[in-house]
């Protein structure tokens, strides 16, 4: 016996002006699974849910290691943005964030004398150059040989990351030091504070600006609307005369240039110096957010500041009800699987 | 309902009373009568978007009703999907054939039919089998033979057999003859009438006019969403079909503005010398093609599809690079691609989005970097009206469209940009009367304004009516280019399937 499970037109009217609000239903479905796992370790779900609130928001420091924490995943996960626009499937964030954390910090540990207001610019250009010129690699594979980009990003990420761990252990390792880590940068290369006596950096703020220029870019110029149209059809787009092969490569690169950039500037903000272990695979994390925000820049920039709340969160969750931290590990995941879930039935809806 | 009988039979094999399917925003079907005897074959009319699909969908098991009933032979039945439909006897013949090119004959008519007992029957027997079913209805088919090796004629009638092959008592075949030469198309008839006359009852969704008069007992007119009438075909004309189906009058016989007994200019505006083109598979595509095009005249290239024309397109555009030869084209080329939504439109894009693709970059719709979306817009309002493009609004995406406002999109992008050559592939391939006779006219207008058009078509009746001279494509080639008033269309069909003319001396026609 099956069920009649096809709407009458009421309903259908009443599924219509639901379908807006699809994410936000898919997130408390998503919260309402999480919180039945919750239950099952033998803890109320909702006293959970509140203890890791207060551990993103809870208070000026909470709230200063949240945003500290959406810096990375947010400069990433808006050049991923650009790069999923044009359906180019850059899983290699994380490995050109840390050659971006590498190349950026080449000038501080080379010239740790000069001023400020050269070194950091030099270093933050140098991560950037350094996160292009990866992704570039892959991006070439494919434009010349038909590598499979999804395949090159991510093998990529691992000679990355080696790459890094080898430079921190060897060439650039503080002469004497006891750790496999490079020298303190000097003071002239570490970002400032915003504020005197806080720990909110200029990276904080970049980052954000970066969500307005993403948006200016993709809706705003023509070369978002040909990263658009490439992504749309590719074969529409270059009928229409769009170098499709470019604005792929421009795509790539931009996506790993923004993760090299997030790369240097969380050594130099967080770390002050180069060590074999510099992320939370914010790279890997990034590509969440960027889908959870529906490749918008202000939904990412939400979602960036969520999930980044649900890894703080978790701490005090571990600290307060002993709870392990992979279980925020796991909401993350139902909250982009139900998120998207939800909007592809809206969709399908359409 | 008014209707002659000219079946023997009355037995009423499916009726569909009342049906409404309504999606979100359109009453794809309204209160939808449509009954179907033993043994006759009845067509399904109607412009695209009428409704002939869906209410076909309905019946196969692919959607189900909103409200409304079906009867097979009188017991009200309810397809939950299209597996019940099948089981129940019915088996629709889809324009895209769902066949498996490494598989056999045989293979893919057994293909998804469960039982260990079928797996164990030696492929001998099989064959002898459906060879046997294949011989009763008088279909030509050898079971043993891989399907890659068949014909598009040969590939339909696979498809016939497999609903046959499972007991189909309604037949309903989607536009068939639309990939067939004049030639298999008439094979096709004798099929369908042979079928007929042992009970089958057939529904021929075409849109056709001459086709449904001379084979289908009756015929249901669909007007947007609605039954517009049921008539026997003896009883009305094809210009009263028409009307019906457009629910205005028609001119049928497209006035031939008079055809330009010489070019505005002796020097072609394109020309195509010893041209040879690979196709995907690094196989001859196009060989060694000559032709030229002058200012002022369309050149028709006639041919059934899969004989280069994608190959000769994509060539001249600068998609695809030639192996040897030249395209020399003076001046701008406009555009009317043979697949509008894999070469012309962005469908997730707006309309306004897509009337600039290929100019976003320069004035005034972008400026110093910056998009200008007000400029787009009114840029975009402006060819709405010129163009009588129905939608909604300018930022409506393109997919929403139907297929004939989405062509007029394509046209309105492509002939206010500057052009003096005009390629037009498949040019009203999917579009109704209505946006056909628009298309058309456009084309007509553009070549008496002295534009030299390149009109690649599958229809022979579009080649005919618009070309002032006429070649046939087969298998990459061109023998030559004929006037219109040489032109003789027996002949033209025996090029189209590879033969050559009945006049010429030790070739049997």
């Amino acid at each position: 016996m099956t069920v009649d499970l096809s709407p009458s037109p009421r309903q259908q009217a009443w599924l219509a002006r639901l379908r807006p609000f699809a994410p936000i239903l898919g997130a408390i479905v998503a919260l309402i699974l999480g919180g039945l796992l919750i239950r099952l370790s033998g803890v109320n779900a909702l006293a959970a849910y509140l203890v890791m609130l207060q551990g993103a928001f809870g208070g000026g420091r909470q709230l200063t290691d949240t945003l500290l924490k959406m810096t990375p995943l947010l400069t990433i996960a808006l050049g991923l943005t650009l790069a999923f626009r044009a359906k180019v499937w850059n899983i290699g964030a994380e490995g050109q964030y840390f050659i971006g954390a590498l190349t950026g910090s080449i000038p501080a540990l080379t010239v740790p004398a000069l001023t400020g207001w050269l070194l950091i610019p030099l270093m933050l250009l140098a991560g950037i150059v350094g996160g292009a010129l990866w992704s570039g690699l892959a991006g070439l594979l494919y434009i010349k040989r038909g590598v499979n980009l999804i395949i090159s990003t991510l093998m990529l990420n691992y000679i990355g990351i080696l790459l890094l761990q080898y430079a921190a252990r060897v060439p650039l390792r503080e002469p004497n030091g006891f750790l496999p880590e490079s020298a303190p940068f000097s003071s002239n290369a570490q970002i400032p504070p915003l504020f005197p006596g806080t720990r909110l950096h200029w990276g904080v703020l970049l980052a954000i600006g970066l969500v307005g220029v993403m948006y200016l870019l993709l809706w705003r110029t023509p070369l978002g609307f040909q990263l658009r149209a490439v992504g749309s059809n590719p074969g529409v787009a270059r009928c229409s005369g769009i170098p499709t092969s470019r604005s792929i490569l421009i795509a790539l690169m931009t996506s790993g240039a923004l993760a090299g950039l997030a790369g240097i500037v969380e050594v130099s903000c967080t770390y002050g110096r180069l060590k074999p272990d510099i992320s939370d695979s914010y790279g890997f994390t990034a590509i969440l957010v960027a889908l959870l925000g529906q490749l918008n820049p202000l939904g990412v920039l939400l979602s960036a500041l969520l999930f980044s709340a649900l890894m703080v969160g978790a701490q005090s969750l571990n600290v307060v009800l002993q709870l392990p931290v992979s279980v925020a590990q796991v909401v993350q995941a139902l909250l982009v699987l139900c998120v998207l879930t939800g909007t592809a039935i809206a969709q399908k809806q359409d | 309902m008014v209707t002659t009988d000219r079946t023997a039979t009355h037995v009423h094999v499916v009726e569909m009373e009342g049906i409404d399917k309504q999606f979100p925003g359109v009453f794809a079907n309204q209160n939808i009568h449509f009954d179907l005897r033993q043994g006759e074959i009845h067509a399904l009319l109607g412009e695209n978007g009428a409704g002939k699909t869906t209410l076909m969908n309905i019946l196969c098991g692919l959607y189900e009703p909103d409200a409304g009933e079906i009867r097979l032979f009188g017991s009200p039945v309810r397809f939950r999907s299209p597996r019940e439909a099948i089981a129940a006897g019915i088996g629709m013949v889809h324009q895209h054939f769902m066949l498996v090119d490494r598989f056999t004959v045989a293979e893919n008519i057994i293909l998804g039919q469960t039982g260990p007992a079928l797996l164990r029957e030696p492929p001998a027997q099989l064959h002898r089998r459906l060879q046997a079913l294949a011989d009763h209805y008088g279909l030509k088919i050898n079971p043993a033979v891989p399907v890659w090796q068949l014909s598009v004629g040969e590939q339909q009638r696979v498809e016939i057999l497999k609903a046959l092959y499972r007991h189909a008592k309604v037949l309903i075949l989607d536009e068939p003859t639309a990939v067939l030469t004049p030639q298999e198309a008439d094979e096709l008839i004798v099929t369908l009438q042979t079928l007929a006359a042992q009970g089958t009852a057939i529904v021929f969704i075409s849109h056709k006019l001459r086709e449904v008069m001379s084979l289908c007992h009756r015929v249901t007119v669909l007007r947007d969403g609605q039954a517009i009438s049921t008539v026997a075909t003896q009883d009305c004309t094809e210009q009263q079909l028409a009307e019906m189906m457009v629910g205005r009058e028609v001119n049928l016989r497209r006035q031939l503005s008079s055809s330009h007994s010489k070019p505005l200019s002796a020097q072609p505006v394109l020309e195509i010398q010893q041209l040879h083109v690979l196709s995907d598979r690094n196989l001859p595509a196009i060989q060694n093609l000559n032709l030229a095009v002058y200012p002022g005249e369309i050149v028709g290239i006639a041919g059934v599809d899969g004989n280069g024309q994608r190959e000769l397109e994509e060539a001249i555009i600068g998609l695809r690079p030639p192996q040897q030869g030249d395209i020399r084209i003076q001046g701008k080329l406009a555009h009317i691609p043979s697949d509008r939504y894999s070469m012309g439109l962005l469908t997730d894009f707006s309309v306004a989005e897509n009337l600039v693709l290929k100019d976003v970059k320069r004035p005034p719709f972008s400026w110093r970097g910056y998009l200008r979306p007000k400029a787009i817009l009114s840029h975009a309002i402006e060819l709405v009206q010129q163009f009588l493009i129905r939608t909604p609004s300018v930022k409506t995406r393109i997919g929403k469209l139907s297929g004939g406002n989405a062509q007029k999109v394509i046209f309105a992008r492509e002939l206010t940009r500057d052009h003096q050559v005009i390629l037009a592939a498949q040019p009203s391939r999917g579009l109704d009367i209505g946006a056909t006779e628009f298309v058309h006219a456009q084309l007509l207008a553009c070549r008496d304004a002295g534009a030299g058009i390149l009109l690649i078509s599958t229809e022979l009746d579009e080649i005919l009516s618009l070309s002032d001279r006429i070649a046939v494509l087969y298998e990459g080639q061109i023998l030559e280019t004929v006037p219109i008033a040489q032109a003789n269309v027996k002949e033209l069909g025996l090029r189209m399937a590879g033969k050559q003319g009945v006049d010429k001396p030790g070739e049997t026609p």
